[in-house]
């Protein structure tokens, strides 16, 4: 992606780290492309999974082992990974007075957290189908 | 032009848009940990799934799909805004995501038995 070549001089090497930065708003703003397919899918498969309720037979029935959901889940929960935390990032840097580098921390374990608890579920699902 | 004014369903749109995404972030976790339930222990997950014919768990459950929606919907107009070229209609984006999100907290308590 090409730097736009209207910028002026003054504004393309401010800041601490304008290439981390960069590189943040960037992967933000690509796992928001692919969590805005997910979403979407993710919200019809809400309100139709739900007529006549919900069961743990039901969802293990429909996701567990199914290779096609195991790679929409899989994907989804890398992109939570990585746009939750660049969001938390933004909000704690400007809401809150913690130092640079705490914030940074904070949402590394975050991006960690939520990537070691979302997979736990894609693999556990994916195992009922006698994979893994 | 008073600049306090000046584009507060974009300002609105701004805070909805903070607010829904630390929200989802910290719902998510519990998300992640009640489904590992339906695989682990079915039982206690359909006992969870009890209390969660309660109509104000239902009303709860319906305000993280507006939530979810209101994200989703207000990060496609911020895409829009920074990824294409501005158009007029940009400027009534606010009030369609507001009503794609209220519509989805509906249909959601529509189909939810």
């Amino acid at each position: 992606m090409n730097a736009p070549n209207d910028m002026p001089d003054e504004f393309s090497a401010r800041g601490p780290r304008p290439a981390t930065e960069t590189r943040l708003w960037l992967a933000q703003r690509l796992s928001a492309m692919v969590l805005g397919v997910c979403v979407i899918v993710h919200l019809i498969t809400i309100v139709i999974a739900v007529q006549g309720g919900l069961s743990a037979a039901e969802i293990t029935q429909r996701v567990g082992g199914n290779p096609a959901w195991t790679a929409f889940y899989a994907v989804f929960v890398i992109a939570i990974s990585v746009h939750a935390p660049i969001g938390l990032r933004a909000v704690l840097a400007e809401m809150t007075k913690l130092p640079a580098r705490r914030v940074d921390l904070l949402c590394f374990i975050a991006a960690a957290l939520l990537f070691v608890l979302g997979m736990r579920v894609v693999t556990k699902f994916h195992a009922l189908g006698g994979g893994l | 032009m008073s600049a306090r004014h000046r584009n507060q369903a974009n300002y609105w749109a701004f805070v909805v848009h903070r607010v829904s995404g630390v929200l989802l972030a910290l719902f998510l976790p519990v998300h992640f940990q009640v489904l590992v339930l339906a695989v682990k222990d079915g039982a206690s997950f359909d006992s969870f799934t009890a209390w969660t014919e309660a109509p104000m768990v239902k009303l709860a459950e319906a305000a993280l799909i507006v939530l979810l929606a209101a994200h989703l919907t207000g990060g496609l107009r911020l895409l829009t805004i920074e990824f294409l070229p501005w158009r007029d209609w940009q400027k009534s984006v606010v009030a369609i995501t507001a009503g794609i999100s209220l519509a989805a907290g509906l249909v959601y308590l529509l189909n939810v038995t």
